[in-house]
């Protein structure tokens, strides 16, 4: 029984009771709706839980054989350049942050306020950027490098971000012992420092990744609209992914459609459940106690 | 390898040039996230200001019809603006009270065990793509619950999208008000029970002011992730600007307007194409400043505990 328990008198006032109820209401009413959310996106896609889903192309005349098989494959290319492209920048970045910059100096300051203002920007607006420059600017045209750049760009505050907690939870001790053998400050940072915060980094980056893999307003923007039949073979290929398909067939108003958008969604929410649940199993695995 | 003189392997007669160079890698990679933001203001304000070469920001900012793709066209913001707050601020009369409501349950009331399983379901929510979130505002919010109890419900409306957009925002409000009602010293409590106060007048009378600045800091950012959702309002609240305070109706709000002229392949150049970054500009100035303001907010609570 905690302190609290025991001084808090016996009877219980109504009027706390019922705040108490009342707060746990609040929390339920959240937790409800995702019960009822996943219940209602299963039962309207089971019929189409079939591997034609994965194995068919999307079809806009025989909706009962389409699949989202250019989806999978466009959504696994877009997140692979989108990794490949913000991770070494954002881990860098946050090494330079936490282990090279100034602690309070000028740049680091700013760099940081920076990264928080850019972790609140709407997604849109980074379609709108990748619009402006990507796809228009630099002609890389409606192509899985111009929405992985986009999206690069998006989840890279979130690597940094992740990246920065790993790094700080290893002691400094570990830092002092190698700068003292005469490691220079990068050979710590390479030989002890980082692989010392490798889980608290996957972690981040992984979580980093499904954002990636969820998004679709940014996209609709650097064009991944299109009615795509193919898989992409190659940066500058067109592309589809899961959330836009989702998008494309959610509009389309025939039934059919509409239960395989929720036979894409369960897909969908597969592949992001497995993407956290191996963050998870990364972080209780590996978690070093200092 | 021969072995340097004591002398030597102290004092550092070479500069080392590797050193530097990684450094200046890494000074470059931190630099990327500045000139990202250099590249959304840049790619924001270019075209905005070709847009504003042909209508005027006066016309723009209080002009009360959207119709970009008329022969005629007219371009009065003011529709847009009026759809992303009606629906902004229903998800929000749903946010605000659930969220603190689960964040206080959570930070005084549920026991360590009972946390440990209720706060990450909660935040299953905020882990939901957004799509996802939209095909359940149209399908089971509008289709199932809203046409049984508002019978002239139009199929796309404001308010399927406001209440759905209200409970993905739940989990965000939660969890930055439990973050600052955690750092309020446990004295403050202690304090509180010691005068013979109950669980509710500690949790509403001494932790909820304490931690206000950080309470008010997750409602800012709340509204301002609402205000830059795009998907649920696109996918449930139809793409028709109008300029009606009824949440049964649909309205266009400025990121579902971006997001279907985006989406359509408008000329590099047109009027119709530099409207997006027009009203991207002026969605990005107002969700900034609210970032700006959160931010000053977590501090101050910082400061006054840590």
């Amino acid at each position: 029984m905690s302190v609290e328990e025991d001084l808090v008198g016996q009877g219980t006032p109504a009027a706390d009771r019922i705040f108490r109820w009342l707060l746990f209401i609040a929390l339920g009413i959240g937790i409800l709706t995702l019960v009822v959310l996943l219940a209602t996106v299963t039962i309207k896609g089971a019929p189409r839980l079939d591997p034609a889903l994965i194995t068919n192309m999307p079809s806009l005349r025989f909706p009962e054989r389409a699949g989202a098989q250019s989806a999978i494959t466009g959504t696994l290319w877009v997140i692979t350049f989108t990794a490949l492209f913000s991770l070494p920048t954002g881990i860098l970045a946050a090494v330079y942050l936490e282990e090279f910059a100034r602690p309070g100096g000028r740049f680091q300051r700013i760099v940081e306020l920076n990264i928080q203002n850019l972790a609140a920007v709407p997604s849109i607006v980074y379609g709108i950027l990748g619009l402006g420059v990507f796809v228009r600017a630099l002609a890389l045209g409606q192509s899985v490098v111009a929405a992985a750049l986009t999206l690069a760009l998006l989840v890279l505050p979130i690597v940094i971000i992740a990246t920065r907690e790993a790094l700080r939870a290893v002691p400094r001790s570990i830092r002092e012992g190698s700068l003292a053998l005469g490691a220079t400050p990068w050979q710590t940072t390479y030989r002890q420092t980082l692989p010392a915060a490798i889980p608290g980094i996957a972690t981040g980056v992984i979580l980093a990744v499904s954002r990636a893999a969820g998004e679709a307003a940014p996209l609709l923007m650097v064009g991944a609209v299109g009615f795509i039949t193919f898989n992409p073979d190659g940066l500058l290929a067109g592309y589809t992914t899961l959330p836009i398909q989702i998008f494309n067939w959610t509009k389309d108003s025939r039934e059919e459609f509409q239960v395989l958008a929720s036979a894409a969604i369960v897909l969908l929410l597969v592949l992001l459940l497995a993407l956290n649940f191996t963050a998870i199993w990364i972080r209780n695995r590996t978690q070093k106690r200092w | 390898m021969s072995v340097a003189p004591l002398t030597d392997s102290l004092v550092r007669t070479r500069p080392r040039y590797g050193e530097q160079v990684i450094k200046g890698v890494l000074v470059a990679a931190a630099a990327v996230s500045i000139a990202t933001t250099f590249g959304i203001v840049a790619s924001l304000v270019i075209p905005t200001v070709e847009f504003f070469r042909e209508i005027s920001v006066v016309d723009f900012l209080t002009g009360t019809e959207w119709t970009p793709l008329f022969a005629d066209g007219k371009f009065g913001v003011l529709p847009l603006v009026s759809g992303t707050f009606v629906i902004t601020g229903i998800a929000v009369a749903v946010a605000i009270p659930l969220g603190l409501g689960a964040a206080i349950y959570l930070s005084e009331y549920a026991s360590a065990r009972s946390r440990r399983v209720l706060k990450p379901t909660l935040e299953v929510l905020a882990g939901i793509p957004t799509v996802v979130f939209g095909f359940f505002a149209l399908e089971f919010v509008t289709n199932v619950l809203l046409r049984r109890l508002f019978p002239g419900i139009e199929v796309f409306n404001a308010l399927s999208a406001g209440l759905v957009m209200g409970i993905m925002i739940i989990p965000m409000v939660a969890s930055l008000s439990e973050d600052a009602m955690a750092a309020v010293p446990a004295g403050l409590r202690d304090g509180s029970y010691a005068l013979g106060a109950s669980k509710r007048q500690t949790a509403v009378k001494v932790v909820i002011p304490a931690a206000l600045s950080g309470i008010v800091a997750a409602f800012v950012l709340g509204i301002s992730r609402a205000i830059g959702e795009t998907m649920i309002v696109t996918i449930a609240a139809g793409l028709e600007p109008r300029l009606v305070p009824n949440p049964l109706q649909g309205m266009q709000t400025m990121t579902s307007y971006i997001a279907a002229a985006g989406a359509g392949d408008l000329p590099t150049g047109s009027i119709e194409y530099q409207s997006i970054f027009a009203v991207g500009f002026l969605l990005f100035l107002i969700t900034l400043l609210m970032n700006i303001g959160s931010i000053r907010l977590v501090r101050r609570y910082r400061q006054a505990y840590q």
